[in-house]
C-alpha cells in the first residue's frame, strides 16, 4: 500500500474536538489534493470524522467549509492547473468552490465508530485518558481487517502503553500536533521500540506534505513540549506563591506573569499560557505524567483549587480566550483571579504595587513581537539578558532565576532521555511555543 | 475641433485601499454611493451651481459585480437633487470607462447637445478579496481566454509581455527601468494627500522593489506586486464645457484647461496583442490625438500614463515615441520621467502610486492634468516649460484594447 492508498480510507477519532478538528482539516486537505492527481481520478477518498457529539459534528462542517475555503483561496494558482481539464470551471471563484465541494465530499461526519473498521489509517484525538484510548483502538483493530495504522495525538501518555494495551504490535506511533494544528508548524513524533519502519516513514512523508516541522521525542510521558511546559508552569506557580507570602496572591500572579512575558520576551506570560491551554488540561496532563516521574511531584494544589472553583480558562468555540487565572477583554489582560476571595481584581488596582516591587524596567527592552523579527536577534538577546543580569531590580532577578530554571528543565529533558538533542528541545519551544530563543542557552549563566 | 472645449473644476476622493493608514479591510467601509456623492459634490462646490449642468456621464467598469449594482446613471441625483430628470448615463470600456465618460461629455458639447456636462468616474473594488477581484477584472479581456489564463488574469497578461521584454532586452536592464518607475510613482504619490501611497514611508522604494523578485509560485512569473497598480475605491469628477458653458459655470479661463485634441481607438478584443512588447493601440491613439491637436509629443510638458503595470508604463514611453523600441527602460531609469526629469509622468503617482479605481482612473488623469496646468496641484505641482505647455492623458481598457487619448493646454 503506497502513500496515496494509505490515505484513501482514514478515520479521525474525536474529530469535533479542538485538536481533532484541526487534524481533520489538514488531513481532509491533503486527501483532497491527492484526489486531484491524475492517477487518483478514479479513486474514492473517504475521511470518517468520528465524534460522540452530533451537535459538535454539525459545527465541524461549518468550520471545515470556512477553513478549506481560505486554504483554497491561497492556492488558486495551483488549483487552476489541477482543474485545467474541467471546462465548466472558469473563474477562480468556481474553482475554489469546487475544491471546497471536493473536500467536503471526502469528509463523512459520524457518531458511528464502526466506520473506522474500514480505515487504513486512524488518527486518535480523544481526551487524554489512557484507558479510553486503549479501549477504542483495540475495538477498531479487532474489527478492522486492514491491520490499520494508528497515529495518536496524545501529549502525555507513553505510546508503548497504548501499543501494549491495544495489542497493536508496531502499528502505532505518537504524532503530536500542537494547538491549533492548522497553524502550528510543530509535530512531535514518538515511536516505540516495536514501531514498524514503514509506519514511521509514512508519518514523516505525511508531516512533510503538511509542511510540518518534525521533532522526534523519546517515549517518555509528556514528551518534550509538555515536559518543559508543565515544569515551567509549576515553577511559575511556585514563584507566585512564594511572592504571595508578603503580598496578595493576585498581585503575585500578575507580577510573575509580567516577568515571564515581558522580561523573558515570550509571546505570553506563564499564567496566560496556562489559561490558553486550559487549567483543566494542564491539571490533567500533570496527572497523566505524574506516575511516570521519579522523585518529582508534578502536581499543584493551586490548580486543584482553581478547578474546584470552576475557573478553567481554555477557549470558546470561536477561539476567544475564556477567563482563568486572568480575565480578558478582547485578548487583553484586565484582571487577575483571587482564589481566596473568588473574585477578579482589576489590573488597575494591582499594577502600581507590582511595578514598585519589580523596579524600573531595564533599558533596551523590545516586545517579543519585534524580537522574533530581528535580523541580529542573537546580539540583541545577549545584550538584553546581560542587562538583566547587571540590573539590581527584583524584576530582573526573577527573570534571570526563571531563565535559569527553564534552561535546567531543558537540560533535564536531555539527561532523562526524553529528547534526542539540545537542538530538538529548542526547536520544540521555538516552533511549538513561539519562544524567541530556546530554553537551552548561555544567556543566564 | 469645431468648438472650443474646456475642462474645469475637477475633484478626487481619496483612493482608498491597502497603503492608506485609515484602511482596514475588516471594517465596514463607505460604498459606491459615498464615492459618487463625494466626488460629485466636491466638483460642484467649485462652480455656480447644479443648474449650470446639462448632462452627467458616469464612467464605471464593474459595479455590477463588485457592488451588485448596475444602472449608475441613476445615482446622479444623489449628488444634487437638481440633477434629477437630467440626462445621465453610465459608460463602460473596462479600465478606460473614465476616459469614455470624458469623451462622451466632450462629444456632446461638440455636438451642441450640451454646454456643460459632468464626467464622473467611480469604482469600489475592496468589496471582494483580490483573488475574486481578479475574476471580475478578467472580464476586461475576452471571456473565452479566461480558462487558460492566470489566476490573476491581468497581471498574467502583462507578465507575459514583461517576459518577452526581458528576453529581448535583458532582465536586469528592464527591471532597472521598472524599479525606477515604481520609485517615481511612490515619490509622486507622497505629494498628493488623496493618493493611496500618500502614507508610504519606505526610505528607499527602489531598493524595496528590487528585494522582491518575481516568483511564479506565489504570483505571476515576471512581475512582483510592486509592479502592479493597487486595488482601490475612489471617484473623480470634472466638468466639460463650451465657452458659453464655462461662463455659465462661473469659471475663469485661467482656472480651466482647453481640450485641443482627442482620440478613442479600439483593438479587436478576441485577438492577442499583435506584438507583446508594443502598446499598439496606445501608440496609435496618442498619435491621432496629437495630430488632431496639431502638435507633436515634443510639445507635451507632462503626461498621465496608464501604468496598470510598470511594464505598461515603459512600453507606453516607447509607443509615444519618447524612446525607441527596447529603450523605454533606459528612458525611465535615466530619470527622464521623474518629476524633475525632462518629461514628468504621473505627477500624482499614477495608477501604481495614486491608485487605480478602475472606472475612475481616466477622470482622475484629467483632473491631475487640469491641476498641473492651472497651478492647483499643491505639493505635487510641477513647472511646465513655456515651449511645452501641453498635457496628455492616456487611459487604457483591457490589454491595449480600448484607448482614450486627450491633449490639453492652458485655456
Amino acid at each position: 500500500m503506497n502513500y496515496d492508498e494509505r490515505l484513501q480510507q482514514v478515520a479521525v477519532l474525536g474529530a469535533a474536538g479542538k485538536m481533532g478538528s484541526g487534524i481533520l482539516l489538514l488531513t481532509a486537505v491533503e486527501m483532497t489534493d491527492l484526489s486531484l492527481k491524475a492517477e487518483n481520478k478514479n479513486r474514492t477518498f473517504v475521511l470518517n470524522a468520528i465524534d460522540l457529539s452530533d451537535e459538535n459534528l454539525s459545527g465541524i462542517v461549518d468550520y471545515l467549509q470556512v477553513q478549506i475555503l481560505k486554504i483554497a483561496e491561497k492556492k488558486v494558482v495551483w488549483l487552476r492547473q489541477m482543474y485545467a481539464d474541467r471546462a465548466d470551471l472558469v473563474d477562480n471563484s468556481e474553482i475554489i468552490r469546487q475544491y471546497v465541494n471536493d473536500a467536503m465530499r471526502i469528509v463523512r461526519p459520524t457518531t458511528a465508530i464502526e466506520t473506522a473498521y474500514r480505515a487504513n489509517l486512524v488518527f486518535e484525538a480523544v481526551s487524554e485518558n489512557k484507558d479510553l484510548k486503549i479501549k477504542l483502538l483495540r475495538q477498531i483493530d479487532d474489527h478492522n481487517p486492514n491491520k490499520p495504522w494508528f497515529f495518536t495525538n496524545t501529549s502525555s501518555v507513553p505510546i508503548h502503553l497504548i501499543e501494549q494495551g491495544a495489542d497493536l504490535k508496531g502499528r502505532v506511533l505518537g504524532f503530536h500536533f500542537y494547538n491549533p494544528p492548522a497553524v502550528q508548524k510543530l509535530v512531535e513524533l514518538i515511536v516505540t521500540p516495536e514501531t514498524q519502519p514503514e509506519v514511521r516513514q509514512f508519518a514523516l512523508d505525511y508531516a512533510k506534505a503538511l509542511k510540518k516541522v518534525v521533532v522526534p521525542s523519546y517515549d517518555v510521558a509528556g514528551f518534550i513540549g509538555n515536559g518543559h511546559f508543565m515544569r515551567d508552569a509549576l515553577f511559575g506557580i511556585h514563584k507566585a506563591l512564594e511572592l504571595a507570602a508578603t503580598r496578595p496572591l493576585p498581585e503575585a500572579i500578575f507580577t510573575v506573569n509580567k516577568v515571564t512575558q515581558d522580561y523573558l520576551l515570550r509571546p505570553m506570560g506563564i499564567f496566560q499560557l496556562i489559561d490558553y491551554v486550559g487549567v483543566d488540561v494542564v491539571q490533567f496532563i500533570m496527572k497523566v505524567m505524574h506516575p511516570y516521574m521519579k522523585n518529582e511531584n508534578l502536581h499543584s494544589p493551586l490548580l486543584d483549587q482553581m478547578m474546584d472553583l470552576g475557573v478553567k480558562g481554555g477557549q470558546m468555540p470561536n477561539g476567544a480566550q475564556k477567563d482563568g487565572f486572568l480575565k480578558y477583554d478582547k485578548g487583553a489582560i484586565v484582571a487577575v483571579f483571587d482564589p481566596q476571595k473568588h473574585e477578579y481584581v482589576s489590573v488597575d488596582v494591582l499594577e502600581k504595587a507590582a511595578s514598585a516591587w519589580l523596579g524600573e524596567m531595564v533599558t533596551g527592552w523590545k516586545p517579543w513581537k519585534s524580537v522574533i523579527k530581528l535580523g541580529n536577534k542573537e546580539a540583541f538577546l545577549t545584550d538584553w539578558f546581560n542587562s538583566l543580569k547587571a540590573s539590581a531590580t527584583n524584576g530582573a532577578a526573577l527573570a534571570v532565576e526563571y531563565g535559569k530554571n527553564s534552561d535546567a528543565i531543558g537540560r533535564r529533558l536531555l539527561a532523562d532521555g526524553v529528547a534526542f538533542s539540545e537542538a530538538d528541545v529548542n526547536t520544540v519551544m521555538l516552533t511549538g511555543f513561539f519562544h524567541a530563543y530556546g530554553p537551552i542557552n548561555t544567556y543566564f549563566v | 475641433m469645431k468648438r472650443k472645449i474646456y475642462m474645469a473644476a475637477g475633484a478626487n476622493t481619496i483612493s482608498m485601499g491597502t497603503g492608506r493608514n485609515e484602511f482596514n479591510p475588516r471594517k465596514e467601509r463607505p460604498g459606491l454611493e459615498y464615492y459618487i456623492k463625494t466626488a460629485g459634490e466636491a466638483a460642484l462646490s467649485q462652480v455656480s451651481g447644479p443648474d449650470a449642468v446639462d448632462e452627467i456621464y458616469v464612467g464605471n467598469f464593474m459595479a455590477g459585480l463588485f457592488n451588485r449594482q448596475g444602472h449608475l446613471g441613476g445615482f446622479a441625483a444623489t449628488i444634487h437633487p437638481s440633477f434629477e430628470f437630467k440626462p445621465s448615463m453610465r459608460v463602460e470600456g473596462a479600465c478606460s470607462s473614465g476616459g469614455l465618460a470624458l469623451i462622451s461629455a466632450i462629444r456632446s458639447v461638440l455636438a451642441e447637445t450640451a454646454e456643460v456636462a459632468m464626467a464622473l468616474g467611480v469604482e469600489v473594488q475592496n468589496t471582494v478579496k483580490a483573488i475574486y477581484g481578479a475574476d471580475i477584472l478578467a472580464s476586461a479581456g475576452w471571456a473565452k481566454k479566461r480558462k487558460n489564463g492566470h489566476a490573476y488574469f491581468f497581471p498574467g497578461q502583462f507578465s507575459d509581455r514583461a517576459g518577452v521584454y526581458y528576453q529581448q532586452y535583458g532582465y536586469d536592464y528592464a527591471r532597472k527601468g521598472m524599479g525606477r518607475w515604481y520609485r517615481n510613482a511612490i515619490e509622486n504619490a507622497r505629494l498628493d494627500p488623496t493618493a493611496q501611497e500618500f502614507h508610504n514611508s519606505v526610505t528607499d522604494p527602489e531598493a524595496a522593489y528590487h528585494q522582491a523578485a518575481p516568483n511564479g509560485k506565489f504570483f505571476v512569473d515576471h512581475l512582483n506586486v510592486l509592479d502592479c497598480s493597487k486595488v482601490s475605491d475612489g471617484a473623480s469628477a470634472i466638468f466639460i464645457a463650451s465657452e458659453a458653458g464655462l461662463t455659465r459655470l462661473g469659471i475663469n479661463k485661467k482656472d480651466a484647461v482647453e481640450v485641443v485634441g482627442f482620440a478613442q481607438l479600439t483593438r479587436n478584443i478576441t485577438n492577442d496583442p499583435p506584438n507583446p512588447t508594443e502598446m499598439t493601440t496606445v501608440g496609435r491613439a496618442a498619435a491621432k490625438a496629437l495630430e488632431n491637436a496639431g502638435i507633436t509629443i515634443d510639445q507635451v510638458g507632462t503626461a498621465e500614463i496608464h501604468d496598470c503595470f510598470s511594464i505598461a508604463g515603459l512600453l507606453t514611453m516607447e509607443a509615444l515615441g519618447l524612446a525607441a523600441p527596447g529603450k523605454g527602460a533606459a528612458f525611465v531609469s535615466e530619470g527622464h520621467t521623474a518629476r524633475n526629469g525632462r518629461f514628468p509622468v504621473n505627477t500624482t503617482g499614477g495608477l501604481i502610486g495614486w491608485g487605480h479605481p478602475t472606472g475612475a482612473t481616466g477622470v482622475h488623469q484629467a483632473v491631475t492634468i487640469w491641476q498641473q496646468i492651472t497651478g492647483k496641484a499643491g505639493q505635487a505641482q510641477i513647472e511646465l516649460p513655456n515651449d511645452r505647455p501641453y498635457g496628455l492623458s492616456i487611459n487604457m481598457g483591457g490589454d491595449d484594447v480600448t484607448v482614450v487619448a486627450i491633449v490639453y493646454k492652458p485655456a
